[in-house]
């Protein structure tokens, strides 16, 4: 093509080529169309596994039991049968060896969770005993009364 | 000429003839098969909320920042908990105060500009909490709108987000009509509820879900007609968040009213 | 502090990751690309309708349509979270997203406004860069000059009749080509907002439609205005210089701003506006007519909370005074000056009112969100989507179209 007023679209080719080149090399190899279609499906497959390699923190009472098979009797037969031992006792991780222990929650703010007292009759809240924490004792841990892992039992026995 | 009965008799054995290799495509198509098959073994992961059942205490949300790695402080979170109150003079009140993370620790409803308003007891026709996270749509409406490809779902039904990808352009917080996604305040991507998936891969639960000591919380594959989750959602009034968005959302609720937002 | 809680209040029930985080900068964005899209379009008429009366004024909107296009980005930039990464949305682009369109819409655009540029420059490549060549001991600035313009002129150095007349047919058909283009810049910004089916106040067709009339009236206010000023700067100059070279053109024969280009010009800008005000109109009659599920909150937003923002601004200040103005007889310079500052004023606020407004109310439908925009940065955040980060935006066009004009000058008297 002789005529110079093409010069400006060799510039275009240039910009394009010099795209493509940069997708060569920027893009991962494995990009591209997944199960779901373009639409849903467009992404990186290596991530699916980069995401289920995040580490589990919260073990769950069945891992706790291996070791506390007492404690966890105790509480499978009392009313907090259902809570798990991390809600109170935070993330299991890498216990025993990394942390040596967990820390216990005895705040009352733990226990006002679900014992603040809420008239809402038409909740499972309404169905929770509880207190008023600003006039139930406010000055004491509830574990100087309550045991957590029976709350039929006496406190700190 | 041909006779009558031949003409009958031909007739039929014509159309039978054809029909056979008809029919003997649909008896042995072995696509069909094969995707029946892989269809019985494969996963789409769904929830199943129970409103009756929570009470509000939270805990589900303290788990799921600490297993998913969301600063404690920071005001965003995967999942939540709304509290609806109905009073006697046909107002509802709708408060969650810091997604319910300490739970709710005040009677009085949270409006904002770090103001309460004060309920009575007797005032209340009808109280419940709502625990809310992603849906994990059919039709995710922030996979469609993400420029880069940084967020899609999987063949189970997750929508994930790659965290090397993502421009942070907000698009598909945009996109979504439950206001489930957030900036990660660490990572400065696009973050969301993942329904915990190293977990659920594992054979675990969610966290959210190990937190919930009353059951209100409940995950399953749609794809297996023997799961409880599965049944429960096939024969019992359950019912989806926000339907009209056509975003065809995999959570189901119990109990869900028309107050809920 | 996550990322917009610093200008976010929140009142009643908002999900609790809600918060206000297309600011600023997203309204910049459309603003800034209208104005290009419009400076273009304007530029075209001449070009193509061979409206004989705009040639003073194409050239100058060309330059500056080419001005305003690499601070279209700027905003961009500014507001992604992973700015450096930004370069995707060429690499692994997904088309079911408006925003991806970018890319390919942009990239086009800058090229046939180069190339357009290109071919009504080339000629004066030509010269400057043999009068360079010619010099027998080139300064170090000279030397820049000269590979300069001797790269600009792509080796095409025949600038005689024929060859001058191919640019002409080149630019007619670069400048034809580039309308439609335009407008897909500035309609997919619409499309990016109307598409969006979780936002009540954005959800709709007219929206690519109305960004693109608003566009065009923003350019065409945009080079009304800087085309007046310009002259009468030059002028100014003209007459201080005057006193050091008196073989300077004096500021008489200089010629001002001719009342007959502006008027004839503000003829399209009042078409436009005409446009783009109907469709709006139209889509909040629509609305309150049809009274779905968001009205209650909508209505709350549009006629309590920005009541100011979208009436008194947007349509008053932005709308019927530049009307009254435009349509008053015998138009001069100085009405022109206020008219056009008005309609952009209401353009700003026009996508000031999507983007925020949009945002002034909770997904919920039960709560809404106060937007303060941070003024005084005390973080890098709070400087990229904030006021300095939008004036920086809103002054490097005007920097950028100085330079320009020292390579591509738009008035032929080149001083």
């Amino acid at each position: 093509m002789k005529s110079h007023v093409w010069r400006p679209l060799y510039v275009v080719l240039l910009v394009i080529a010099l795209v493509l080149v940069a997708r060569e090399i920027l893009v991962p190899a494995d990009f591209g169309v997944g199960s779901r279609g373009y639409m849903y499906g467009w992404h990186r497959p290596s991530n699916v596994q980069e995401w289920k390699q995040v580490s589990v923190k919260y073990r769950t009472a069945q891992y706790c039991k291996n070791c506390h098979r007492d404690k966890y009797d105790e509480i499978v037969k009392s009313p907090h049968a259902a809570i798990n031992c991390e809600n109170c006792h935070g993330p299991a991780l890498g216990h025993p060896d990394d942390p040596r222990s967990l820390t216990i929650d005895r705040s009352r703010a733990l226990c006002a969770r679900c014992h603040f007292r809420l008239e809402y009759p038409t909740s499972g809240r309404g169905k929770i005993r509880g207190i008023n924490p600003a006039t139930h004792h406010p000055e004491l841990d509830c574990v100087t009364c309550h045991w957590p892992h029976d709350p039929r039992k006496e406190g700190r026995t | 000429m041909i006779s009558r009965r031949n003409f009958c008799r031909n007739s039929l054995l014509l159309a039978g003839g054809l029909a056979i290799p008809l029919a003997a495509l649909e008896l042995f198509d072995p696509g069909r098969l094969e995707a029946e098959k892989i269809d019985g073994k494969k996963v789409r992961w769904v929830f199943l909320v129970d409103t009756q059942k929570c009470v509000g205490c939270g805990l589900c949300v303290k788990e799921c920042k600490i297993e998913n790695e969301i600063p404690y402080d920071a005001n965003v979170t995967r999942t939540w908990v709304e509290r609806y109150i109905v009073t006697k003079d046909g107002k509802t009140h709708i408060d969650s105060p810091k997604g319910a993370r300490d739970g709710f620790e005040s009677s009085s409803v949270d409006i904002g500009h770090g103001k309460f308003e004060e309920i009575r007891a007797g005032e209340i026709d009808k109280a419940f909490f709502v625990p809310k996270l992603c849906n994990q749509c059919d039709n995710p409406p922030c996979v469609q709108v993400c420029p880069v490809g940084a967020t899609y779902q999987t063949e189970d039904g997750v929508v994930l987000v790659d965290r090397k990808w993502c421009i942070g352009c907000g698009y598909c917080i945009m996109g979504c009509p439950y206001g489930v996604r957030f900036f990660h305040p660490v990572h400065h991507v696009a973050e969301k509820c993942n329904f915990c998936y190293h977990r659920i891969t594992k054979g675990m639960q969610t966290g959210c879900i190990d937190a919930c000591a009353f059951g209100a919380r409940r995950i399953g594959n749609i794809r297996d007609p023997e799961d409880p989750v599965t049944r429960i959602i096939m024969t019992e009034r359950v019912n989806v968040l926000k339907e009209e968005y056509g975003t065809k959302p995999q959570v189901f609720y119990l109990g869900f009213t028309k107050e809920v937002r | 502090m996550v990322h917009g809680e610093a200008w976010t209040l929140k009142e009643f029930f908002v999900y609790p990751n809600e918060y206000i985080y297309w600011t600023i900068q997203i309204v910049m964005y459309p603003f800034m690309t209208g104005l290009v899209a419009g400076a273009f379009v304007l530029s075209s008429l001449y070009h193509v309708f061979g409206v004989k009366q705009l040639k003073e004024i194409a050239r100058f909107s060309l330059v500056f349509s080419f001005a305003l296009l690499p601070v279209a980005m700027l905003p961009l930039m500014l507001h992604l979270q992973q700015p450096q990464r930004g370069i995707e949305v060429m690499l692994t682009p997904h088309f079911t997203s408006a925003i991806a369109a970018f890319g390919i819409v942009f990239t086009t655009y800058g090229m046939i406004v180069a190339s357009e540029l290109w071919f009504v420059y080339r000629r004066h490549f030509v010269e400057s860069a043999l009068a360079l060549r010619a010099i027998a001991q080139r300064s170090p600035g000279q030397q820049l000059a000269h590979l300069l313009f001797s790269a600009l002129t792509l080796g095409a150095m025949d600038i005689g009749e024929d060859a001058l007349e191919a640019d002409e047919r080149a630019v007619k058909k670069l400048a034809g080509a580039g309308i439609p283009v335009a407008c897909f810049l500035h309609g997919y910004a619409g499309f990016i907002f109307g598409s969006v089916k979780a936002n009540a106040l954005w959800m709709t067709p007219l929206m690519p439609v109305i960004f693109i009339c608003s566009a065009v009236v923003s350019g065409i206010a945009l080079c009304i205005l800087t085309y007046i000023v310009t002259m009468e700067i030059r002028k100014l100059l003209a007459r201080w210089r005057k006193q050091n070279y008196p073989e300077l053109p004096s500021p008489d024969e200089l010629k001002s701003a001719e009342t007959q280009v502006v008027a004839m010009t503000a003829r399209y800008l009042l078409m436009f506006m005409g446009a783009a005000i109907t469709l709006e109109l139209l889509d909040l009659v629509f609305r309150g007519y049809t009274a779905v599920k968001s009205w209650d909150i909508l209505r709350n937003v549009i006629y309590e909370r920005d009541f100011v923002n979208i009436f008194v601004i947007q349509y008053g200040l932005g709308n019927l005074l530049p009307f009254i103005i435009f349509l008053m007889p015998r138009l001069t310079i100085r009405r022109a000056v206020a008219g056009t500052m008005l309609v952009l004023l209401g353009v700003f606020m026009m996508r000031w009112n999507v983007v925020i407004g949009g945002q002034a109310f909770s997904s919920s439908f039960s709560g809404f969100m106060h937007y303060t925009l941070p003024i005084w940065p005390h973080s890098m955040e709070t400087f990229k989507e904030g006021f300095f980060g939008a004036a920086m935006v809103g002054l490097v066009p005007f920097f950028l179209f100085w330079v320009l004009n020292k390579v591509m000058p738009v008035f032929k008297e080149t001083h």
